[in-house]
């Protein structure tokens, strides 16, 4: 029985360190190869030996899939593919392929540079990994091999992100990564066709939320950082150097030159200018607004903001700053947060989810007593605020979706349990399809029935067509032929044709049966009486008197003769051949009752 | 009554069900050709019952009939005579104007558009766009025609299509011009003309440009694509672009069904420039590949092209002169600059000014940098540094390159001399071409260099002559040229080739070089303007699915080796061009036949077809069979085809053939039934 089977390694019932397994039709492919920001040990990581505990994972794996550059999609890539080994292709999109190294480069840093981790992968590894991968464009069929094809469409969330479709035969699974279904300051809208997909995985982030108009929370926002300022406080604002960052940037960019405001803005680290660059290079991955004007005005050339310096943390008077990492986890965002955090007139705002463990997560569910490295006790006095600019989709979003796509079945990841619950039983009744929401290591399985495409013969499907034409068709007509299979070429021809193709002679099986009748009459009136008799009985079928004396009704031959040795009998013929035997049988039957008299 | 009218519904709803289901046009695929320049190609395609638009090309030579349109008056052009006739008649000499021996209309230029009668162009159901030289009909088709279809199209097609469209109606309406000329159209007028004016074809279909709101409706109706992105058609046609390598975006199409594939090759290139390679492996397996598009200067190295071009410029410059180069606003420029890049620190021409001008030079220019999945290799890898992918942003930004959208504005006060100037358009017939031709036409120290190949650059000088100015010519084409073509043909061996009549014979100036055209076997078939062909291919099979109950219902049954078979009994279901086979309804069992039944209802229907059945009767083992199942007094006789199996008890005979085999017996369907079962299992069922 063909089946789809899923398997999350990270991701399921969780956010955090995508990594989703699924087999179709005899095809593995893995579903992006994140890490978790909350653990720093094993556990940060997927379980590859899940995949295999010996053998090498190539052999097990037809192509790996990365949905968006954000490193709880994409952060184990190097170290799956040349610490655990794959060499098989892995596939995303150009913006991805571009962006996504210096995400890892900059987490390798941070881990080895930072934290002292050893065992670490390499830059070189990053750079060695990246070789394995091959770009896909939107929309475009990616034939990974003869039966498994792939093809990416528009996710929003971040630049570069993408769904992706995994199709064999008539077999597919829909794979969203993140997504986002409203257009934000810089990004358009997901957008997928009806594709029917045998199966629909889809992010749960927001699983429960039914968010409020952006523009409200954008005014909400400005309005925190506008009070701040002119109180002379200091805004933090933690993001990572991609994506949120440069929506957020845009939106201060206009606000200031709006209010003109003089308080300055920073961006951390010496990315910004060459992350700005990338999105004037993948201009046609924005919202059309900034497609359209790109000509004229870069949305993504800054004036008011500016290279951070890590002296000026410690410089008086109002500033906002962007920072990485975006979950307060580590680096020069927790630096600032520290310098930070005591005074009461600063402020910083969580522009995005953060994973349970970080210090971001601590401080968004109240937390205000935070034990630091080496036991010392950092106390929070400056305002948290929370604002979700995270370019997910909302409940409604998903539910949209949904109804996009009309999947058959529905699995969830990425989001947590509580949440998924709540979503699942939404999907299930609306659309009435089933919902899955496996946790990570629990394998979903699927039965499929695909259909067997085969190549029917034109004059085979014309004659049954004209047939189906005919008026009292009503009832659902039987199309009868000869399946010919041949290697994996499977074509349905006419039976004659059949017969020709494989130079065989057909062989006729007639049946002729006497049946006798008491009767005196002369055998030509017994002709007669037979037509007369079987033309108001079978008044839907052809019953004809020949010339030559005999009776036909459609194909089958009724003759009378006389009886060899009594003359008071006389013996009907009854003829027809093995196609025709229904009627035929019927036929014998029906006059060996006799004749009815003549009124 | 009742029967007429129940007649007059069958007729009614049966044409209808046949084009939905695709078969009309079964046999036959048909190409409406509706332009006869080959490079600019317009074709209708009708396949399974859609009808496909393949490209829509303008034919802008119908231009250089036409006086050229000053930006700033010109006394030489307003002063030209007008033309009369041999006996002195000058009622034309308002419409026509004589420069060195030529005869011009003077009128708004006008272009001529793909044939518009020989199919209705509302029934197109949709346009595929290969590149964005061959869409610039595209407004007068789908605004003026009842066109209701959707066009497809690359993004980098979109875009650079409407910079093309965005500069000619720019030219054009800038210089606005009061007359309209056509009395030289008439037939019997047209007649006494000088050539060319007097074979120009059509003239009383040449139409004026369209505005920019028909730009922008036409526009509206495109739909963008993705190289290798299938896109289904009605469920009855999937095509596909490929990458074609020629320019930005551009495009060969795949129309294919199941079991058929018509491959549409629109100008390709080999060569290494900007673009993405060209998808060859894709064409492979066609049936038929029709063929357009290729080089319009066979003879013409692209290579040794870019290296005159360089080194004429240089000398022009080296000697005080300046340098003008009439060209579209995107393609070759692109290349050209990428050359100058590299050529002018060594040729010391650091110090000399590059001015682009076009109404869309700085759009051209930007957009360029942006299409980066649309580049050759080289240039992809450079936004992963990132860095623009074209060096020409590293020219503007060392001020060696400079655009202006005219020659009005900041360009005036910039201007220095000597320069070298990029500007449109090819024709010499409008745009900011004009002005130079007329500004730098009498110095021996200028040159005007023509790199785009559309038009012949005699025609295009005709009315600026006499000149000084040095005229050179480098047609840089980097479409495929016949040797070329013969090698992709032997790669991707398609069943039949059709292409342009041009294609077929040598050209006319070259009638001896039988190099310079299409070799294949069997002979590629041609079509000329206004004619229909039909493509020679015989479709045998359709896509049908067997759903999964129905396959797991088959008993196949290995006949040779390799080869399976099984008996399909199904119900044929019929949706959106899908064909699908269903298992057949379980028979209903009779419900305790408590009621009498109709005597009808034992009717069998006559329609359930039963197999047809193969194979031969050993009569021995028959014999045995026979015997094994209780039949005695069994007794063979032979005869001279067969044998006669006698079983005298029953009464009844059974001859047995090669081919054949018949029962006779008494009405008793018990032993008939029972000696059918015993025949049959020497039998295959079909």
């Amino acid at each position: 029985m063909p089946e789809i089977r899923v398997t999350p390694l990270g991701a399921g019932q969780d956010v955090g360190r995508s990594c989703i397994l699924v087999s179709i039709a005899g095809k593995n492919v893995m579903l992006d190869c994140g890490m978790h920001m909350g653990f720093s040990d094993d556990r940060r990581f997927p379980d590859f030996s899940y995949i295999t505990r010996s053998g090498r994972l190539t052999d097990f794996l037809d192509c790996v899939i990365i949905s968006h550059f954000h490193l709880d999609h994409c952060g184990a890539l190097p170290y799956f593919s040349e610490m655990v080994g794959y060499d098989g292709p892995i596939y995303m999109t150009q913006p991805t392929q571009a962006i996504c190294p210096i995400l890892l480069e900059d987490y390798r840093k941070i881990a080895v540079d930072k934290k002292g981790e050893a065992n670490f992968f390499t830059s070189q590894m990053i750079k060695d990994c990246m070789k394995k991968v091959v770009a896909v464009h939107l929309h475009q069929t990616v034939q990974v091999d003869d039966e498994l094809e792939i093809k990416a469409y528009y996710a929003g969330h971040v630049l570069g992100a993408a769904m992706f479709q995994i199709k064999v035969g008539s077999e597919s699974v829909v794979y969203t990564g993140d997504y986002n279904m409203t257009p934000d300051r810089h990004l358009g809208a997901a957008w997928i066709d009806k594709c029917r997909p045998s199966l629909l995985i889809t992010e749960s982030t927001y699983a429960t939320t039914i968010r409020d108009s952006k523009r409200c929370r954008e005014r909400d926002f400005l309005k925190k950082v506008h009070e701040t300022v002119e109180r002379g406080g200091k805004v933090l604002i933690p993001v990572f150097a991609l994506g949120r960052a440069q929506e957020l940037c845009i939106l201060l960019e206009t606000f200031w030159e709006r209010m003109d405001l003089k308080a300055p803005i920073y961006f951390s680290t010496g990315l910004t200018e060459k992350a700005n660059h990338y999105y004037k290079l993948f201009i046609p991955w924005t919202n059309q607004k900034i497609r359209k004007t790109f000509v004229q005005r870069n949305m993504f050339e800054f004036k008011h903001i500016k290279a951070f310096d890590r002296a000026f943390a410690d410089s008086p008077g109002p500033m906002v700053v962007f920072a990485t990492p975006g979950m307060l986890h580590a680096g020069q965002s927790l630096q600032i947060f520290r310098k930070w955090a005591g005074n009461e007139k600063n402020m910083v705002i969580m522009p995005g989810y953060c994973v349970q463990g970080t210090v971001g997560h601590k401080i968004l569910s109240g937390q205000r007593k935070l034990e630091m490295e080496g036991r010392q006790v950092l106390e929070v006095k400056m305002q948290v605020e929370y604002m979700s600019f995270s370019a997910h989709a909302d409940a409604k979003g998903i539910m949209q979706l949904v109804g996009q796509a009309e999947p058959e079945n529905v699995l969830l990841v990425h989001g947590e349990a509580k949440k998924m619950e709540f979503l699942k039983q939404k999907i299930e009744q609306e659309f009435r399809v089933n919902c899955y929401m496996p946790a990570n290591g629990e394998t979903v399985t699927l039965p499929t029935s695909p259909s067997i495409p085969v190549g029917i013969s034109l004059g085979l499907l014309k004659r049954e067509m004209a047939q189906g034409l005919l008026p009292d068709a009503k009832k659902p007509r039987l199309l009868h032929g000869t399946l010919i299979m041949k290697d994996s070429n499977f074509r349905l021809v006419s039976s004659e044709q059949a017969l020709k193709e494989l130079g065989l002679a057909e062989h006729q099986l007639r049946f002729t049966c006497r049946v006798h009748l008491h009767d005196t009459r002369k055998e030509q009136e017994m002709a007669m009486r037979v037509y007369s008799h079987l033309k108001s009985v079978l008044k839907d079928h052809c019953v004809q008197h020949l010339p030559d004396g005999s009776v036909t009704v459609e194909s089958i031959l009724v003759q009378a003769a006389a009886h060899s040795e009594d003359p008071g009998t006389k013996v009907l013929l009854v003829s027809w051949t093995y196609q025709d035997e229904e009627l035929g049988s019927y036929l014998t039957s029906l006059l060996k009752k006799g004749l009815p008299q003549a009124s | 009554m009742c029967h007429v009218r129940m007649e007059q519904k069958t007729t009614a709803w049966k044409p209808s069900i046949w084009n939905n289901l695709g078969l009309s046009e079964t046999l036959l695929a048909r190409e409406y050709c509706l332009s006869g320049h080959p490079t600019l190609p317009c074709n209708v395609l009708k396949f399974k019952s859609t009808t496909i638009m393949l490209d829509c090309g303008l034919d802008m030579t119908s231009t250089l009939n036409f006086l050229p349109l000053p930006l700033v008056q010109s006394p030489r052009l307003s002063n030209l005579p007008g033309w009369s006739l041999k006996d002195g008649n000058a009622f034309l000499d308002k419409e026509l104007k004589e420069c060195s021996g030529h005869v011009f209309v003077d009128s708004v230029p006008e272009f001529c558009l793909p044939e518009t009668e020989l199919i209705d162009l509302s029934t197109v159901d949709v346009i595929l766009i290969s590149n964005y030289h061959c869409m610039m009909a595209l407004p007068y088709i789908t605004e003026h025609t009842g066109f209701t279809g959707t066009v497809y199209a690359t993004e980098p097609t979109v875009q650079i299509g409407r910079l093309l469209m965005e500069e000619l109606v720019n030219f054009i309406e800038r210089v606005p011009k009061a007359q309209s000329a056509s009395l030289w159209k008439n037939k019997d007028i047209q007649r006494l003309l000088p050539s060319p004016l007097k074979d120009a074809v059509e003239v009383s279909t040449w139409r004026r440009c369209y505005t920019m709101q028909e730009v922008n409706s036409a526009l509206s109706k495109i739909q963008l694509v993705g190289y290798s992105q299938k896109i289904e058609l009605f469920g009855a046609v999937q095509v596909t672009p490929l990458s074609s390598g020629y320019a930005l975006g551009s495009s060969n199409w795949i129309i294919q069904s199941h079991y058929e594939k018509v491959s549409y090759v629109s100008g390709s290139s080999l060569l290494t420039t900007h673009p993405q390679p060209m998808d060859q492996a894709s064409l492979k397996n066609s049936d038929v590949l029709i063929l357009t598009g290729l080089t319009q200067i066979p003879t013409a190295n692209p290579d040794s092209m870019v290296g005159e071009f360089c080194s004429n410029l240089a000398l022009t410059v080296r000697n005080g002169g300046n340098v003008l180069v009439p060209c579209y606003p995107s393609g070759v420029i692109y290349d050209l600059l990428e050359c100058l890049y590299q050529y002018i620190d060594s040729a010391g021409l650091s110090s000399i000014p590059f001015y682009f001008i076009s109404p869309v030079a700085n759009s051209s220019l930007e957009f360029s940098q942006i299409f980066a999945e649309w580049l050759c290799h080289n240039k992809q890898t450079k936004v992963y540094l990132p860095e623009p992918p074209f060096p020409h942003a590293e020219l503007i930004q060392t001020n060696k390159l400079k655009h202006y959208p005219s020659i009005h504005g900041d360009f005036s006060n910039d201007f220095r001399q000597p320069c070298v100037v990029f500007t449109g358009h090819p024709s010499l017939r409008f745009g900011d071409v004009v002005h130079f031709m007329e500004l730098w036409g009498k110095s021996s120290l200028n040159t005007v260099i023509f790199t785009e190949p559309d038009f012949s650059y005699l025609e295009a000088l005709a009315p600026y002559q006499p000149l000084a100015m040095k005229c050179i010519y480098c047609p840089i084409d980097t479409r495929l040229n016949f040797i070329q073509v013969s090698k992709l043909l032997k790669e991707v061996q398609p069943l039949h080739v059709v292409c342009p009549e041009q294609y077929t014979q040598p050209p006319p100036a070259q009638s001896h070089r039988m190099d310079l055209m299409v070799d294949c076997q069997p002979p590629a078939m041609s079509y000329r303007r206004a004619e229909v062909l039909a493509l020679p291919f015989k479709r045998r099979y359709e896509k049908i699915e067997i759903m999964p109950e129905l396959a797991d219902s088959l008993v196949p049954m290995e006949i040779k080796p390799g080869i399976s078979l099984a008996t399909v009994s199904a119900v044929l279901h019929t949706k959106d061009n899908k064909h699908v086979l269903q298992p057949p309804p379980r028979p209903t069992q009779p419900t305790g036949g408590k009621k009498r039944k109709r005597a009808s209802d034992d009717i069998p229907d006559c329609k359930v077809l039963k197999p047809l059945l193969s194979g031969s009767i050993p009569v021995d083992q028959f014999v045995q069979t026979l015997e094994k199942h209780g039949f005695s007094d069994i007794k063979v006789e032979d005869t001279a085809k067969g044998h006669i199996v006698l079983l005298q008890e029953a009464e009844t005979l059974i001859q047995i053939e090669e081919d054949s085999t018949h029962i006779i017996c008494d009405d008793d369907e018990v032993l008939r039934v029972r000696l059918r079962d015993l025949v049959l299992k020497f039998l295959q069922k079909f």
